[in-house]
């Protein structure tokens, strides 16, 4: 059995490809699965709960690898928006720059943009870990609930508006926080973070250039005395 | 007569009402913030009666002749369509809103019935999913609990856009019921004032959505249907947006519906009454020839059988109800059952300020029925084997009501029900319904002919 098993895009349908993953995988023997031409096709890869190797060859389009559990997908290109959308485990890297909503309420795993993130980068995170290696787009971090996010570059305005339990590290510079956002002063628990998770994205960064973000916590409770911009 | 002397004589515009909401905004400064649907008048399915049969259209008999009830929803393009004994389904009401022993109970009075019921915002219990054999999965704003696990043992997927008690609003749960289970489930700190978006994280506008629901298809195989949900508001934009973006079946919940809490002010100020909002669901499928193509549900304030064969009358298929489940479950009785013995709830009502009749206070946690809670001594006032029977019974009745309606004007099935069959008691109803005011032929605001 051939541990390579590739799909062509150009000649399958994006149904055809996430029906083998969902369920030929097994018995197949197939450890590592190449997609051709995905040309900006939505929705590849989605849904997966197996450990395998899944490398798209080029642009996606909304959703790649949405719903992960387990696999290790790669994507040699630009994606969409909504990539690793509610990732559960596994790893999503992305080898270009993400549209919006990259890794939006994701619960685990761990996600990868070599390049920039567009808007609300993290949105809703629940849990998985962000990395960037670029810019994050404006409200970034929206009601992101736990879990780490991660920008080598700047972050736009409204970053993390109405945080709950996630942390965000910036090494760049804050283009405005959002409501109930606060910078905090880096801890060595958060210089070691910064350095984990600068490692597993293959990161070379001085942590202590990074500062933390996180909730200031004023929003927990309806409270008249809140300045009430929510 | 008695005249009332200038010195007592209540303003209209500042009345007691309004006196008293000035008063508490101005003591609080904070907003109202309560449970269940608008109190306030605003024209129902009660303004439309049946013209059943007589000398020109002939009744089935009540006894002798079927009335067929069964109900497919989802054949546009899932695999496995979702069938159902009745018309009749439950709401999305989340588990945190309500007690593990309420989603046990409604999901074993469903199956009995053999209709299918809803997870809700937190994602989905082990009870609902052991005790329901048909469950509508909720893809909502806040994705709390949402796990593509949960997502294929469903049998069916709900994309919540809106909610008729707060359309364009986010869901509410105060801090007394984040207890740990809910919090955990939601990955939220205990005991916050939970807020959230009123919008999807991952998507934006019509086009967006068509390709989240493309995303869905992808994950569960084009298994199953998809249902999208929205609040009454501009109905016609609304439904041809969600069915050209590919919804299977859309849900239509008007503004008598219910919340588990949510500001005042959108409850009652906000949205479109049941009534004209299927009309105009209807009218919308229509223009884009998806009857029978694509399915209507429509929920908000549906009370009995008669409201049912109503809305099907005027062209929904289904309808989905959830105040009526909490209330058959106890929800404002003034005594909860312990075994045989009726215990008297008066001094819980009293404690929240109310009376048992009168009380919207499910966003306390405080349900004195223990029906909206997660207070692990109140909820145990709601024996899921108990409320299981209670809701059975209700939507025999109201099934029963519905056929009985149906064989009188003449139909076999409840879904040969039409508009001729239904006339309006008042203008407003009439205009509303497009169905003629009764005693004459005249539909307020139709086109009339040319003579």
């Amino acid at each position: 059995m051939d541990p390579v098993k590739e799909f062509d895009l150009s000649k399958s349908t994006v149904r055809e490809v996430n029906h083998f993953l969902h369920h030929q995988l097994q018995g197949n023997g197939a450890e590592r699965i190449e997609i051709l031409n995905p040309d900006g096709g939505h929705s590849i890869a989605v849904g997966l709960d197996a450990p395998v190797e899944v490398h798209i060859r080029g642009h996606a389009g909304y959703y790649a690898a949405g719903m992960n559990r387990q696999a290790q997908v790669t994507l040699y290109g630009n994606v969409g928006c909504g990539v690793a959308e509610n990732l559960m485990s596994g790893t999503v890297w992305v080898k270009g720059s993400a549209s919006t909503c990259a890794g939006a309420s994701a619960r685990g795993g761990l996600l990868v943009i070599e390049g920039s993130a567009a808007s609300r980068c993290g949105i809703s995170l629940k849990g998985g870990d962000i990395v960037v290696g670029g810019d994050v787009g404006h409200v970034s971090g929206f009601m992101a609930q736990a879990g780490r996010m991660l920008s080598c570059g700047d972050a736009g305005p409204g970053l993390g508006d109405s945080l709950f339990e996630a942390v965000i590290y910036v090494r760049g510079t804050l283009g405005g926080l959002g409501a109930d956002a606060q910078q905090e002063p880096m801890t060595e628990d958060d210089v070691a973070q910064v350095e984990s998770l600068l490692q597993q994205a293959d990161l070379e960064y001085d942590p202590r250039q990074f500062k933390r973000v996180a909730s200031a916590r004023t929003l927990y409770h309806w409270n008249a005395d809140v300045e009430q911009e929510y | 007569m008695t005249s009332i002397p200038p010195s007592l004589e209540e303003s209209y515009s500042y009345n007691r009402k309004v006196l008293s909401y000035i008063h508490l905004a101005a003591e609080r400064g904070v907003y109202e913030i309560r449970g269940l649907g608008a109190k306030r008048q605003v024209p129902t399915f009660d303004d439309l009666v049946f013209l059943t049969g007589s000398a020109s259209r002939y009744p089935l008999e009540g006894y002798r002749e079927k009335c067929q009830t069964k109900t497919v929803l989802g054949t546009r393009h899932a695999q496995q369509p979702i069938e159902l004994s009745i018309p009749i389904t439950i709401a999305g009401m989340s588990f945190g809103s309500i007690s593990a022993n309420c989603k046990e109970a409604i999901g074993r009075a469903a199956t009995e019935m053999g209709t299918s019921t809803t997870t809700g915002d937190g994602g989905m219990t082990p009870e609902e999913r052991q005790s329901s054999k048909t469950l509508i999965y909720q893809c909502l704003p806040s994705r709390y609990g949402s796990d593509p696990d949960d997502m294929r043992k469903a049998e069916g997927i709900e994309i919540v856009i809106g909610q008729g008690a707060k359309p364009g609003g986010g869901g509410v749960l105060l801090g007394h019921k984040m207890s740990a289970r809910v919090a955990d489930m939601r990955t939220l700190p205990e005991g916050i004032d939970q807020r959230s978006a009123c919008r999807h994280p991952d998507w934006t506008g019509a086009d967006d959505l068509a390709i989240k629901i493309g995303e869905l298809r992808e994950i569960t195989d084009w298994q199953v249907p998809i249902y999208v949900k929205i609040g009454a508001t501009r109905v016609k934009d609304d439904v041809k947006l969600v069915v050209k973006a590919g919804a299977d079946v859309v849900v239509l919940d008007g503004m008598q519906a219910g919340t588990a809490a949510t500001q005042q002010v959108f409850i009652e100020h906000t949205g479109l009454p049941t009534l004209p909002a299927v009309r105009l669901a209807v009218e919308a499928l229509d223009e884009m020839n998806m009857m029978g193509k694509v399915q209507l549900i429509v929920s908000g304030g549906i009370r009995s059988g008669a409201d049912v064969a109503k809305v099907l009358a005027l062209g929904a298929d289904a309808v989905a109800i959830g105040q009526g489940v909490l209330m058959a479950l106890g929800c404002n009785s003034a005594t909860w059952t312990k075994g045989q013995q009726q215990i008297d709830a008066s001094p819980d009502y009293a404690s929240l300020g109310v009376r048992p009749g009168y009380c919207h206070h499910c966003h306390t946690g405080l349900c004195p029925v223990g029906v909206t809670t997660q207070d692990a001594e109140l909820e145990q006032r709601l024996d899921p084997a108990w409320g299981a029977r209670r809701l059975k019974n209700y939507l025999q009745v109201m099934n029963l009501e519905l056929t009985t309606l149906a064989r009188a004007c003449g139909k076999s099935n409840v879904h040969h029900l039409e508009p001729e069959d239904l006339v309006a008691l008042t203008v407003e109803a009439a205009a509303m319904a497009k169905v003629p005011l009764a005693g004459t032929d005249w539909i307020p605001g139709a086109q009339t002919q040319n003579v």
